[in-house]
């Protein structure tokens, strides 16, 4: 059976619940937020979304199913998604098919957590078995110290070097300005990103996401349910998602993206040349490298040339994490894995403000997520359109 | 390379212990279990033979569920490195910086390893247990360099007698000299050494006088009074205690009238024990961070027979038994505090309350060495010489054939 397209399938109401570093708030609060931020913005009564999904790290010890008490909500179609980095993707292809097949007519996505000042450590020490038993005792570092691994391993074996990297986060830093929900509002130059205190050689601060509290989301229907709202949407062209892939290298290189990018090109009738602005996921820059090779924006190991040769803030020769990233917006937590999916949505529908790209019509996001042990399992990508 | 620590500064506030984080799941306490004897073993399929990291519950490869802690080749090379600056953890925080690396092992997974500071490319990899008495593991270099164990990561693994301050209780035996010996060779900077009954002149006296860090003092585990004084006196500085005190008489039930002897045994094995907890104990969980010597380990001698009963031996098993049984008390209660409980189980020594036993019988002096080598390996539970050896792998083979065994 080949694979069923997304016609039909609109993904609308981006919303962003501003970030704060530090929250007394619980991650109900944040997720309560952004539903009731999708609700004001699309018009919907919270009767008529019959779908959600919920990602989120510090929502413990409830789950989807307890926010639906809790948010007084009766959907027939639930998901959660506690997969990091990669849940904005993967939360925007099962909604998706869940409306496709008519088992939910608007289904809310929605990604929130909170950040005490001691969420992040407690959120380290009991992330997965693998990372109590086998990572979380050499230094408790948490995931500094795993990208700091393969951050050292990719610049000797790529060349890449810290000005490389410096020019993705001065970018992103460029694009956070434009966008007014961004945590860092001085702008970043390269010599105070080289200068920087080093966190877990060779990363520097300015290589790392800050924790912060905040929340994203977005809506799934029906084309026709959009323009009956009169909801400016984009279009889902194709998407991916792998987890565990490449088990057998002995440390890092790449992610499920180079196995299943042709496919992503494929489905969605595009090459990687078509891409308006691309969204990778930022926890460190090191990632995004991968992200730009194994996507096909140029091969592997030379997206240090890649990054020397182009310009990536909103108006330069690659735009890209338009919003700032999470390098220059914040982490919040499994918000994070949202961030540059609704930025995504805004640019399709012309709702960037000062950092629109100009006439993007089509974008790629990608996800990546859970350092589980030694490196990141999950990762997903999709293709939009307007 | 360590210098030795400066003389403390006692109106200076004592850094109080912190541990690493030592939270484990049930499955990874294989590695635990092995390091604690100072064996690297790490899962192994017993169907498809995948050797697996970290511990888990079914093979990554086959899903077999009949994974096996084996013993495993310990070279591996460092994949990448790095040098954290930044802790989440308290313990770590006050240790910064701290080099950690992506080891890939020979025999299959790649782990995350502390890293040796002269450690680079090709490594040996030991399972070691970190101040949480949790195993970790820990590369270092391949080929034994120069001052090794003086590496700070490493010496927070390791219990090593160097520069720390050392009481052995008792100093009239062959074994109690040549573990004053042994410490005085490992570079320990001072040595007490305890002996019951100073009135009486015993043989190696004068010998122990001439070793410059040894000081002898009056000290009798069966004496409450003694032991408090004594602890009064040096408890706050004492980094390792050896209680090597132990009473030896053969015999079981059958052979002997009353119980006296095996009080006298329980006195100074379980008693002396307890005793000597009581009143050093607290003083070294309070120095369990006190700078690069501070208090570190405690070691018991106690017996192979401590794991079963050796009848023409009756009395004496059951007293190390119940020393055993309390050194885990021990153990529990030192734990906050970083500091290792040492066991060690020799078979037979040969001295003389062992004549009629025939050899191998472990001699004072190798098993001296084995205990002292033990605290710098960082090792928790020492079976030295090849009787210990092998009574161990009995027991743990069956337990119940051993008990027949013995008593046949």
């Amino acid at each position: 059976m080949t694979r069923r397209g997304y016609e039909g399938v609109a993904v609308a109401v981006p919303v962003t619940v501003p970030y704060v570093r530090y929250s007394i708030r619980s991650a109900h609060w944040w997720l309560a937020r952004a539903l009731a931020e999708l609700l004001r913005v699309s018009g919907l009564k919270k009767a008529e979304i019959d779908g959600l999904t919920i990602s989120s790290f510090t929502l413990q010890p409830d789950t989807a199913i307890g926010l639906t008490q809790h948010l007084g909500v009766a959907p027939r179609w639930l998901d959660h998604i506690p997969l990091g980095g990669a849940s904005g993707v993967v939360a925007l292809r099962r909604a998706a098919r869940a409306v496709q097949a008519g088992d939910a007519q608007v289904v809310a996505c929605l990604a929130g957590d909170t950040n005490h000042v001691d969420s992040f450590r407690l959120t380290l020490a009991n992330f997965s078995q693998f990372a109590r038993d086998a990572v979380y005792p050499y230094g408790a570092g948490g995931p500094n110290a795993s990208f700091a691994f393969l951050t050292a391993h990719y610049m000797r074996e790529s060349g890449a070097t810290r000005e490389d990297f410096g020019k993705l986060c001065v970018a992103q830093r460029a694009n956070a300005l434009k966008f007014p929900h961004a945590l860092f509002k001085k702008p970043l130059s390269l010599a105070e990103y080289l200068a920087a205190r080093p966190i877990a050689d060779p990363l520097h601060l300015f290589d790392c996401v800050m924790p912060c509290a905040g929340a994203e989301g977005f809506l799934v229907m029906a084309e026709d349910r959009a323009k009956r709202l009169n909801l400016k949407f984009s279009r889902i062209r194709s998407t991916i998602e792998r987890h565990n892939a490449f088990a057998d290298d002995p440390i890092q290189v790449r992610g499920g993206w180079a196995l299943d990018r042709d496919e992503l090109y494929a489905h969605a009738g595009a090459a990687p040349v078509d891409m308006d602005f691309v969204q990778t996921y930022d926890d460190y820059p090191v990632i995004v490298s991968m992200q730009l090779e194994d996507l096909g924006f140029c091969e592997k190991n030379a997206a240090p040339a890649f990054i020397r040769k182009n310009t990536f803030t909103h108006d330069g020769s690659f735009p890209h994490n338009t919003s700032g990233g999470q390098l220059s917006v914040g982490q919040a937590g499994a918000a994070g894995g949202f961030l540059g999916l609704v930025e995504a949505i805004r640019q399709l529908t012309g709702e960037a403000g000062a950092r629109q790209v100009r006439d993007a019509k089509v974008g790629l996001v990608s996800g990546f997520g859970m350092i589980n042990f030694d490196r990141g399992l999950g990762s997903g990508a999709a293709i939009l359109s307007c | 390379m360590l210098t030795r620590p400066k003389r403390k500064n006692p109106v200076l506030r004592t850094r109080l212990p912190t541990l690493p984080p030592g939270a484990r799941s049930r499955v990874a306490l294989g590695l635990t279990a092995a390091a604690a004897l100072g064996r690297f073993e790490l899962q192994q399929c017993r169907d498809c033979a995948t050797v697996q990291y970290p511990p888990r519950e079914a093979c990554q490869k086959c899903l077999s569920i009949r994974l096996a802690w084996r013993a495993q080749r310990p070279e591996g090379s460092i994949l990448a490195d790095t040098e954290l600056h930044h802790s989440n953890d308290l313990f770590f925080r006050e240790r910064l910086p701290w080099r950690l690396g992506l080891v890939k092992l020979a025999c299959g997974p790649t782990v995350v390893a502390h890293l040796h500071e002269s450690a680079r490319n090709e490594v040996t990899v030991r399972a070691m247990l970190d101040r949480a008495g949790q195993a970790v593991l820990v590369a270092l270099p391949q080929k034994e360099a120069a001052n090794m164990a003086e590496d700070r990561q490493l010496r927070e693994f390791t219990c090593d007698p160097k520069f720390r301050k050392v009481l052995v209780t008792d100093g009239k035996t062959a074994l109690g000299q040549a573990l004053v010996k042994e410490l005085a060779k490992a570079g320990a900077d001072l040595i007490w050494v305890g002996y019951a009954e100073p009135w009486k002149k015993f043989a190696g006296f004068e010998e122990l006088q001439k070793i410059p860090q040894a000081t002898l003092l009056p000290l009798d585990v069966t004496d409450s009074k003694n032991v408090r004084e004594v602890a009064a006196e040096i408890g706050g500085k004492v980094d390792i205690l050896v209680n090597n005190a132990e009473l030896h008489r053969p015999f079981g039930i059958a052979n002997r009238a009353g119980v006296d002897t095996a009080r006298f045994e329980m006195d100074v094995n379980y008693f002396g024990l307890l005793r000597l907890a009581q009143e050093f104990a607290p003083a070294m969980r309070s120095r369990g961070a006190d700078g690069q010597a501070s208090a570190v380990a405690w070691v018991n001698l106690l017996s192979i027979y401590a794991h079963a009963n050796f009848p023409p031996h009756g009395t004496f098993s059951a007293s190390k038994a119940a020393a055993h049984s309390l050194s885990q008390c021990l153990r529990a209660e030192m734990r906050p505090a970083g500091v290792r409980v040492v066991n060690v189980f020799p078979g037979p020594i040969d001295d003389e309350w062992n004549q009629l036993l025939p050899p191998p019988k472990v001699a004072p002096a190798a098993l001296a060495k084995s205990m002292v080598k033990a605290l710098q390996d960082g090792v928790e539970d020492v079976y030295p010489g090849d009787v210990a050896q092998e009574w161990l792998e009995r027991w743990r083979d069956n337990p119940k054939a051993l008990e027949r065994e013995l008593s046949a």
